[in-house]
């Protein structure tokens, strides 16, 4: 089946299968930065924005994307690198796999919630797993990000 | 030092970071061959009858494989310098099935659907065997794992085949009976840990296909492209120099890639069909079919004088290997060869016990390797031998503990170079609040908050074995390349071996072009496991530099004739040591490369240690106990770190954290769990329980630097010794909480209410 959807700005045409997940669909039309790690929509890699809404691509189906504002890490480069830098600097990418689904969270938290906590921040983000970093240092570069102490 | 201990951000850091394609599935070609196994439901059968007619006829399926199409070579899969200690006890796919989840038969389509509803359609006829499910009963059992009579070790590891038993253990130096006899005081415990999983966010993944010469190449997920390239030429019967491997970007490794898993699967089809072909496995089959840190028992029995000194330290175990023997011998023996040296006031030591077969999931290599198994069985001891003493358990250790310059029974003359583990100690005691808070202290509504400890030890390298290779080479207008098979798997190795040659050349980071790993390009390298890339391949590194420095002198003295004593080299140009004279690095690079009587400067080494100097770490708890529940929470955690000169500080802290959460998990919810038929229960992340971010608390942090005179720059590693210390400063902190000694982990909240409510 044909869907309707805007990527990043610009209108595309999907070609899409019935049990189709928008992750594999997005892949497929050459958005690599979507990665998928659980298969059971734990661990927030897949992370994309379906209407400005952090959402688990894995987990949806892609015809529901019909209609839709889809936001993938590389429609968001620019923000998405700034928050890169202060966690490169901070060493906590590490392995980078998980870091575009968590970084697309860091910045829907960052459009969402008005001075957030650290609990605040820990809760928003708990969805997003990550086995390299003890997420201490991932905890430390969205504080200097936002600027909160 | 310019680079050297600066916090200086990864040289792949932001490209990762922003989702940029650099993955092996980001890599592999869009018409390549999905890849799938049919697996076995059986924990241990042979194949009577396998019929794939119905699922090679299916459209879109372009080969199926069974036992009867592939070589019959057996091989190894774990990642160690050839030749391995690991039995070769694998074939690509085998008649006999030996756990739930082996390998029947390999399917590839032209899609995923395709190759799914393909494996559907093989009927397999088996005939079910009793399988070995307790590792306690495994050796002398009715049922032998591996019966073929073509398995083969390259070592006398104390293997018994016909017994279940992959390498025995009989070390014991001193009189151990004699000695427990002359203590004062004697305990001994029983302990059990559990499977781990990796649970790196990438799951295992191959793509292979043919090159313009129709050679083999195999990009993969893997922290062992050299070991690989030779584990598919002996399996696939076809020469080295028809196989390249590439390890492009890796989503994590932990060990687990250090066995190859998805390589010989996505290899052979692409023999077979001459096309490209992925394999990306999934969730579940990275937590049933791969590998998991070895299940493992350990009694321990150890003695104390009245003085309370450490007289006698025994260890006897039991590993479960699982199906398949990879690293089953070495994993073992780093129980005790990582936990013995450390206190080295004894008079006898003793490690007794074997490594087993069973018809489980294989164990494998996991950051730690043993040493996290051992180290949680001996500290636990060490803290109730102190508890029976009545000593504190930080000065007991600040009392047994071997110190830099001294000897250890367990290394006979060596003497450790390097130590600042009772520093550790003294600072992680004033971070944590030891005085203050040191056994426990009830804070009402059936709370308690305790605190507990441990320290422990790793390695910096394979010493006598493994070796690392390096080449730098002065490029066309003064660049550099720095050429290294060692593989970055997310930690920033290359970015600090880097650091290194940059601090050697006098240049900067920026100047420098890493290039890592691919087996036709890069020198040679085991890979990057047994925390060896700091050391190991930091020392080659550093030695490269230094040999195309003095290249460069020789030549730049040369181009200004003079003698070559006469002239220094301050990164950017020679020049005599009167200044009178000067030649630009720019000038010497382009020169050397054109015209008779040149050749490119290209600075090489090659570096393997004598010795695996340990890195130290002491760790300290605090908990909270709910007592009515059993609910234990994580307060507070501080790690003080001996890696020697910290080359990357934020990096290096990274690694800590990074550890020590592994260490968490494992000492309080991680649990790879069987069922009655042997297959993973636990095989997905809703099982699978891995801290999240409200699971940890806080974690702090410190580096009691050393300088270990044998490391480059003084360094030894931080990979691995970062997640020893959890389990048993967690259990300590529990039994200070409310009196139970967590001794099976995971220490669950149902094992600490039970353990209340004795």
């Amino acid at each position: 089946m044909q869907i309707t959807t805007t990527i990043n700005n610009k209108p595309v045409t999907l070609t899409v299968t019935p049990d189709e997940m928008l992750a594999d669909a997005l892949r497929t039309q050459g958005y690599l930065s979507v990665k998928k790690g659980c298969d059971t929509s734990c661990c927030g890699l897949c992370t994309v924005w379906l209407d400005g809404k952090p959402t688990l691509s894995c987990n949806v189906l892609a015809f529901r994307a019909e209609g839709k504002q889809i936001t993938t890490i590389e429609g968001v480069q620019q923000q998405a690198t700034e928050f890169a830098n202060v966690l490169v600097a901070e060493g906590a990418e590490q392995c980078g796999f998980c870091s575009p689904g968590f970084i697309m969270t860091v910045l829907a938290m960052k459009n969402e919630l008005k001075n957030p906590s650290e609990q605040d921040i820990i809760h928003y983000l708990t969805g997003n797993l990550c086995r390299c970093t003890g997420y201490m240092g991932q905890l430390r570069a969205i504080k200097k990000y936002l600027g909160v102490a | 030092m310019n680079f050297v201990g600066k916090g200086i951000p990864k040289i792949d850091g932001i490209t990762i970071a922003t989702g940029k394609p650099v993955y092996t599935e980001d890599l592999a070609a869009a018409d390549a061959l999905v890849v799938k196994i049919l697996r076995s439901p059986h924990a241990f059968a042979k194949i009577k009858a396998i019929d794939v007619s119905e699922a090679e006829k299916m459209p879109g399926v372009e080969c199926v494989l069974t036992y009867q199409d592939v070589p019959n070579t057996r091989f190894a899969m774990s990642g160690q310098s050839y030749p391995e200690p690991s039995p070769y006890d694998r074939l690509i796919l085998d008649q006999i099935v030996r756990y739930v989840g082996d390998e029947v038969a390999i399917v590839a389509a032209v899609d995923e659907k395709t190759a799914l509803r393909a494996l559907e359609l093989i009927k397999v006829d088996y005939e079910v065997y009793e399988p070995v499910l307790d590792f306690e009963q495994a050796i002398g059992h009715q049922s032998v794992v591996h019966p073929e009579d073509d398995w083969f070790c390259n070592f006398d590891t104390g293997h018994d085949q016909d017994r279940n038993i992959v390498s025995t253990e009989n070390l014991q130096i001193g009189d151990v009976e004699a000695e427990l006899a002359n203590c004062a005081v004697v305990v001994e415990e029983t302990y059990y840990t559990q499977p781990q999983a990796h649970a790196m966010m990438e799951t295992y993944r191959t793509f292979s296909y043919l090159d313009y010469t129709g050679r083999l190449v195999v990009v993969s997920s893997t922290q062992i492209p050299f070991h690989v390239r030779r584990q598919l030429s002996r399996a696939l019967e076809i020469p080295a120099s028809k196989i390249r491997v590439i390890k492009p970007r890796i989503g994590g490794g932990f060990g687990g890639k250090q066995t190859s898993v998805t390589e010989i699967f996505a290899a052979i089809v692409t023999l077979k069909t001459g096309k490209p072909a992925k394999i990306v496995y999934d969730r579940k089959e990275t937590f049933c079919c791969s590998t998991s840190r070895h299940a493992m028992k350990i009694k321990v029995t150890m003695g104390a004088d009245i003085e309370g000194y450490i007289r006698v330290i025994d260890i006897d175990g039991l590993s479960d290997t699982g199906a398949y023997g990879d690293h089953g011998s070495t994993v073992f023996g780093l129980v005790a060869e990582k936990t013995l040296p450390l206190y080295n006031k004894t008079k006898a030591i003793r490690f007794t016990g074997h490594a087993v077969y069973t018809n489980k999931m294989p164990g494998g290599a996991l950051r730690g390797f043993g040493a996290t198994q051992g180290t949680f069985a001996v500290e636990s001891t060490v803290n109730k031998l102190a508890a029976e003493l009545n000593i504190d358990p930080a000065e007991f250790r600040l009392k047994n503990l071997i110190k830099a310059g001294e000897t250890c029974l367990y290394h006979g003359d060596e003497q450790l170079g390097s130590s600042t583990l009772h520093r550790c100690i003294e600072k992680g005691k004033e971070m944590i609040g030891w005085n203050e808070k040191y056994p426990s202290k009830e804070i009402g509504n059936g709370r308690v908050r305790a605190v507990g400890m441990a320290v422990t030890m790793q390695g910096s390298g394979i010493a006598g074995i493994d070796t690392a290779s390096a080449e730098i080479r002065l490029n066309d207008r003064g660049s550099y390349t720095l050429l290294i098979g060692s593989t970055d798997m997310g930690t920033g190795s290359d970015t600090i071996l880097a650091q290194m040659a940059a601090d050697v050349l006098e240049t900067t980071v920026d100047n420098i072009i890493v290039n890592a790993a691919d087996t036709d390009i890069s020198p040679f390298d085991p890979g990057s496991y047994a925390s060896s890339t700091t050391y190991v391949t930091g020392m080659a590194v550093v030695k490269a530099a230094e040999d195309l420095t003095k290249q460069i002198l020789q030549t730049g003295a040369k181009m200004l004739a003079v003698p070559v004593a006469e002239v220094e080299f301050d990164g950017q140009q020679v020049k005599t040591l009167a200044g009178d004279k000067i030649i630009s690095l720019a000038k010497i690079a382009e020169v050397t490369l054109v015209g008779p009587d040149h050749r490119q400067l290209v600075g090489t080494a090659s570096h393997g240690s004598p010795v695996s100097p340990p890195p130290f770490i002491a760790g300290f708890a605090e908990v909270e106990v709910d007592k009515l529940t059993g609910k234990v929470d994580l307060i507070d955690y501080v790690a003080v770190v001996d890696c020697g000169t910290v080359i990357n500080p934020n990096l290096a802290r990274i690694q800590v954290e990074g550890g020590i959460v592994q260490g968490i998990g494992y000492a309080l919810y991680e649990d790879a769990r069987f069922d009655k038929n042997g297959g993973v229960q636990t095989n997905s992340f809703m099982t699978y329980k891995i801290p999240s971010r409200k699971d940890v608390g806080n974690i702090r942090v410190a580096f009691e630097q050393s300088y270990e005179p044998t490391g480059p720059f003084g360094a030894k590693s931080i990979g691995e010794v970062v997640i020893n210390t959890p389990a048993p400063a967690i259990a300590h902190a529990i039994y200070n909480a409310i009196g139970f000694r967590g001794t099976k982990l995971p220490i669950t909240p149902e094992k600490v209410f039970m353990g209340i409510n004795k």
